[in-house]
């Protein structure tokens, strides 16, 4: 895959700590681009999660905080509450958003929270060493499924955007994924569109990207991005689950 | 007794592996023995390093500030450990990928080009096993048999790369002797 | 099975399985990655269940309720995780229900970092939770000992029907020393039938109910006294503790966990000094142990309480000391984990002209 990307305003100069070929890289590039194509850099206040994209206030080129595991959507809550004139926007794992945070991602939706939310999901826990997370597919090895993901012991993964697009809150719901340069730009689109049902006020919005995780699936960058495709999509289908807004139709 | 060994390179050198073998042939042989990895997000692409304890005594701290051994397969891990040798302390260095000396001339300071090595024998992988080699010819610091078992210990599940991993070994015993080791 | 070299957070996992454990709840933190992994591929093996909870919340009371249903159940984690299970504990603690939990500690506060620390010493030993309850607080220092105290944490839950914490840190987990499983040192094995644990009533005539709530005061008062008088029994059966070198001791260091093994090697550079210094080394953190302090009083002339954390257990030896010597501080936090030569350099520091 060859996306060269330029430089944006929207990132420092920090150098990513990602692993090589992981797929967090390109989306911080993806939301800087669009915070400074939309000029809110200025009043965008963002929120980093606990997961490999702890470092993400590092990155990021507007004021951010670091939140506690999960509790990103409240944190953004609290600083919506007081600045709802700013942008805030959280960025998080599926472990991080989907599990130990599934509470606050759900009542942030149900709340009509005017937030943007950046899902990875990766179908792992990358930080801590390859754990099951709760979008893991069936049959996927992981350190704590060591014999692969079975429904019986661990349940069926979880699918966010169809969820969260049954509650009236939600403005923007999306999923995408990056494993290709069409999908990249298409990832761009969405988060654009959320990003914009904030600013216009529309009440929640989630963009959910299907990402790589290469060390913990041990698989190559380019096996990972394969397997995004041949196996996570298939799951996880890609499209608009819920668009509340015209003007938001037409960025997209 | 009581060696303080320090190994040191980078994730993917099998640095850790090689202090399990030191390890395990340490216990076989009833002595004292700590083993104590770094870890954590720093091992991602970054260093890894293990601080190994073999004593007659029972072990203290398993953190070692005074290595009687450090092997270094990488450069980084040189600059970062050389100063944590005792005097008269045993410096083992991977020539094929550190083109530095030590700061130090108080130690001893043996260059084995372990990669080298290791790619001669066709495979990468097995240039730790050649510098725990050339570590125990330097030092009978624990016992032949318990070190060929320790192997068979490390490798359960992989028994496969026993053969190529001891061979290794032998090879990094003869190393010290031959042309490559540099005094 | 001969001795075999393990992780600390293994041979815990391990311990708890031996000690009949089948039900562990966890979620996944470093530095104990290892037990849940550990755990994940041994309890099927053993008919046993694991379950990664969605969060330590969730697994706190997945543990309140498989132990009140009469199971020997474990849960781990690391210090935020465990800042997490406190209402749970709480609970725990009021409806009496016995378990083991374990925290394999780092560097806080909040997020902090994920290397060995010292510093929820407070947290555990002074009820982290709301309401009055105390744990029992076992802290190991060898790998050997986190399996021993393990398999005696279980006995000890069951016979006080109280949570009983293992206190490790990062260190203590991610290391590896030989383990002798066949010569562990167990306990008395108090296993008694759980007859007030909720199993369905059967043949039974009594409903069983495990719950923390009264609404009486007068009630919960009387609850809150039977609490205690557990609490006074065990802190006078349940005390542990190691001395060493402490006979003619100048000063005498406590230190608890990883860093009494730190303390170990600062006895020994001592003597190439010819100063004498000994260890009291608490195994049970509550209870506190008082009886080394008596024994010493008299003739030691001051303790150092070292620690990795800004002085939590330094308070304690105050208490027992009670203003008979003088008591110092030394610590490192964060992660860090003392130097013996800067205890040393303490030692003499603190030693001033007496030496
Ligand atoms: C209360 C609490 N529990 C557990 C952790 C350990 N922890 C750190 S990151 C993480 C999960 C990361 O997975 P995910 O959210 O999927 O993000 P990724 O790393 O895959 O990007 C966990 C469990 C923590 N920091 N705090
Ligand atoms: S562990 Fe996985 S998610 Fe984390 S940086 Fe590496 S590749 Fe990316």
């Amino acid at each position: 895959m060859a996306v060269v990307f330029q430089k944006t305003k929207g990132l420092t100069d920090v150098p990513f700590h990602y692993c090589p070929g992981c797929t967090h890289g390109i989306v911080h590039r993806l939301v800087a681009e669009v915070m400074e194509e939309l000029g809110v850099l200025d009043k965008a206040i963002g929120v980093a999660p606990v997961g490999c994209a702890v470092f993400a206030y590092e990155y990021f080129n507007c004021d951010m905080q670091e939140a506690a595991h999960g509790r990103a959507p409240a944190v953004a809550t609290g600083i919506k509450r007081v600045h709802p004139d700013r942008v805030v926007f959280t960025y998080q794992g599926d472990g991080d958003l989907a599990a130990i945070g599934t509470a606050e991602t759900v009542h942030a939706a149900a709340r009509g929270e005017n937030i943007t939310v950046v899902f990875i999901n990766n179908a792992i826990y990358g930080m801590t060493g390859g754990q099951m997370a709760p979008t893991s597919l069936i049959g996927q090895e992981t350190l704590t499924t060591p014999y692969g993901r079975k429904p019986g012991n661990n349940g069926y993964p979880v699918k966010m955007c169809e969820m969260l697009s049954t509650l009236d809150g939600a403005s923007y719901i999306e999923r995408v994924s990056v494993y290709d340069v069409k999908h990249v730009l298409q990832a761009k689109k969405a988060i654009k569109n959320a990003f914009t049902a904030q600013i216009n006020k529309k009440g929640f919005s989630m963009i959910e990207v299907l990402s790589s995780c290469p060390t913990n699936w041990g698989l190559s960058p380019n096996e990972a991005l394969k397997w995004i495709k041949d196996k996570m999509e298939p799951y996880y289908p890609l499209g608009v689950y819920k668009n509340t807004l015209e003007e938001v139709k037409q960025n997209g | 007794m009581d060696e303080k060994i320090i190994f040191a390179g980078f994730g993917g050198q099998g640095i850790m592996s090689m202090g399990l073998i030191m390890s395990y042939a340490g216990m076989m042989d009833g002595k004292n023995v700590s083993w104590l990895p770094s870890y954590g997000p720093e091992m991602r692409g970054g260093t890894a390093n293990c601080h190994v304890t073999i004593s007659d005594e029972p072990v203290g701290s398993p953190i070692i500030n005074e290595a009687t051994i450090v092997v270094a397969m990488n450069r980084p891990s040189l600059e970062r450990f050389e100063k944590d040798l005792v005097a008269g302390g045993i410096l083992l260095i991977n020539s094929s990928l550190i083109d530095i000396g030590p700061q130090r001339s108080d130690i001893e300071v043996y260059r084995i080009p372990a990669n080298d090595i290791a790619n001669q024998m066709g495979n990468l992988k097995i240039a730790n096993s050649i510098m725990v080699g050339a570590l125990m010819s330097l030092k009978n610091i624990v016992s032949e048999d318990a070190v060929v078992n320790a192997f068979k210990k490390v490798f359960e599940g992989k028994e496969k790369l026993i053969p190529i991993n001891i061979q290794a070994y032998n090879r990094g015993k003869e190393s010290i002797n031959s042309q490559f080791a540099v005094k | 099975m001969a001795k075999v070299l393990m992780k600390g957070n293994e041979a815990l996992a391990e311990a708890a399985i031996q000690a009949g454990c089948r039900h562990y709840f966890g979620y996944p933190i470093t530095p104990q990655n290892e037990v849940t992994a550990y755990m994940a591929k041994r309890m099927p093996k053993v008919g046993g269940v694991f379950l990664q909870a969605e969060s330590e919340v969730s697994a706190i009371n997945m543990v309140y309720g498989a132990g009140g249903a009469g199971a020997r159940v474990l849960i781990t984690s690391s210090s935020p995780g465990i800042s997490l299970m406190q209402e749970g504990i709480s609970y725990i603690a009021g409806a009496e229900i016995p378990c083991v939990i374990a925290n394999v500690m780092r560097g806080g506060p909040g997020l902090g970092g994920i290397q060995p620390s010292q510093s929820d010493y407070f947290q555990s030993t002074k009820g982290g939770g709301h309401g009055d309850y105390k744990l029992i607080v076992l802290a190991p220092s060898t790998i050997q000992e986190m399996a021993d105290l393990v398999q005696q944490a279980f006995d000890i839950a069951d016979k006080y029907r109280n949570p009983v914490m293992i206190l490790g840190d990062g260190m203590l987990g991610q290391m590896m020393e030989p383990v002798d499983f066949d010569n562990i040192k167990k306990g008395e094995n108090h296993i008694e039938e759980k007859t007030w644990a909720t199993t369905g009533m059967g043949t039974r005539k009594k409903k069983n109910i495990i719950n923390s709530l009264e609404l009486d005061p007068q009630m919960l008062e009387k609850h809150n006294i039977e609490l205690f008088k557990k609490y006074e029994k065990a802190s006078k059966e349940e005390v542990r503790y190691e001395m060493t070198n402490c006979e003619d001791a100048e000063i005498i260091l406590v230190a608890y966990g990883t860093i009494a093994r730190v303390a170990k090697n600062v006895i020994e550079l001592a003597k190439r000094e010819n100063i004498n210094v000994g260890l009291i080394r608490p195994i049970s953190l509550w209870p506190f142990p008082v009886e080394p302090f008596e024994k010493t009083v008299n003739y030691v002339k001051r303790y150092l309480s070292i620690e990795m954390s800004m002085g939590q257990m330094v308070e304690d030896v105050k208490l027992a000391v009670n203003g008979r010597k003088p008591v110092y501080f030394y610590g490192r936090a964060g992660g860090m984990v003392p130097e013996p030569a800067a205890i040393l350099e303490e030692i003499r520091k603190i030693s001033g002209g007496a030496k």
